[in-house]
């Protein structure tokens, strides 16, 4: 990746919001090709190590993207995205849920409401992505299930400074 | 661990910068005076305190002055599992994008 490009990551806790705000070195419609075409989006949407496969894909207002996020050792993560609104090659919307191999959205786990825009910005594409849970406690619950079914355990760390943190708790 | 949501919010920010995380981790190999905190950065002495200050706020450092001196601890168990998650959501997004911007050159690639 070029160092010039933009990448923000902004928390906003009041609003239980991520707002992710990256450049990409890319024209419009090839960034937006690579978000709604599962032939791409296999190819990128899920973080290293993990792979993506997708089951289907109906990229239309009402339509879903059923895929899995498949760590090395084969373990499968199922998710559904359930698309609301389009403006091709501008903006689409979409929840974001935890599903099963056959499609089912899981009871326990909340969605997330994705508001996805792509803007040109001079050689290159600006695409923010604004993920709302509906309530602190909606948050929680994936913070939770997060902690407990260890996805986030096989990403890379924060850095090493948690790994310090957590060498220091272990030993007091 | 509770829903405090402007706490989880400090934590965030004390951590997003650079002399923040080396006083962080500095601190994990043990307690420490604010100028020998200071001592490897090249940044006047009011401005490193405002970011000792910050990390205070937190919840991550505490301080005790004895007389002229103010020793800094850790407090690890400050660091909740919602901190690791949104550090984690942003591993995640970097590391996709990082996929993503290989692909976006191969694609360039093969239209040119």
């Amino acid at each position: 990746m070029k160092a010039d490009l933009q990448f923000d990551f902004l928390v906003d806790k009041e609003n239980n919001t991520m707002t992710i705000r990256r450049e990409f070195a890319a024209k419009r419609k090839l960034v937006w090709d690579c978000h709604t075409k599962s032939e791409l989006l296999d190819q990128w949407f899920a973080p290293k190590p993990l792979t993506t496969k997708t089951k289907t894909m109906d990229f239309r207002e009402g339509g879903h993207w059923h895929y899995a996020m498949v760590d090395p050792d084969g373990q499968e993560y199922w998710g559904r995205m359930d698309y609301q609104t389009i403006s091709p090659i501008n903006h689409y919307t979409a929840l974001d849920g935890f599903s099963d191999e056959s499609g089912s959205l899981s009871a326990e786990l909340p969605r997330s409401n994705w508001d996805v825009t792509f803007t040109d910005a001079p050689g290159r594409t600006l695409v923010q992505t604004i993920v709302t849970y509906k309530s602190p406690n909606d948050l929680q619950k994936v913070i939770d299930m997060g902690m407990k079914e260890g996805l986030t355990s096989t990403l890379e760390r924060l850095d090493e400074l948690l790994l310090t943190l957590n060498e220091q708790r272990k030993e007091g | 661990m509770g829903n405090n949501q402007s706490a989880l919010d400090s934590v965030f920010h004390a951590l997003a910068d650079p002399t923040r995380r080396a006083v962080i981790q500095r601190l994990g190999q043990g307690p420490a005076t604010v100028s020998e905190l200071a001592e490897p950065f090249d940044m006047a002495l009011p401005s490193f305190v405002k970011h000792i200050a910050v990390l205070e706020a937190s919840g991550l450092v505490g301080s005790k002055k004895i007389g002229r001196v103010r020793t800094c601890t850790l407090k690890p168990r400050k660091l909740a599992a919602a901190e690791r998650w949104f550090g984690e959501q942003r591993a995640l997004w970097e590391s996709r994008y990082h996929n993503l911007d290989n692909l976006l050159s191969g694609l360039s690639g093969e239209k040119q």
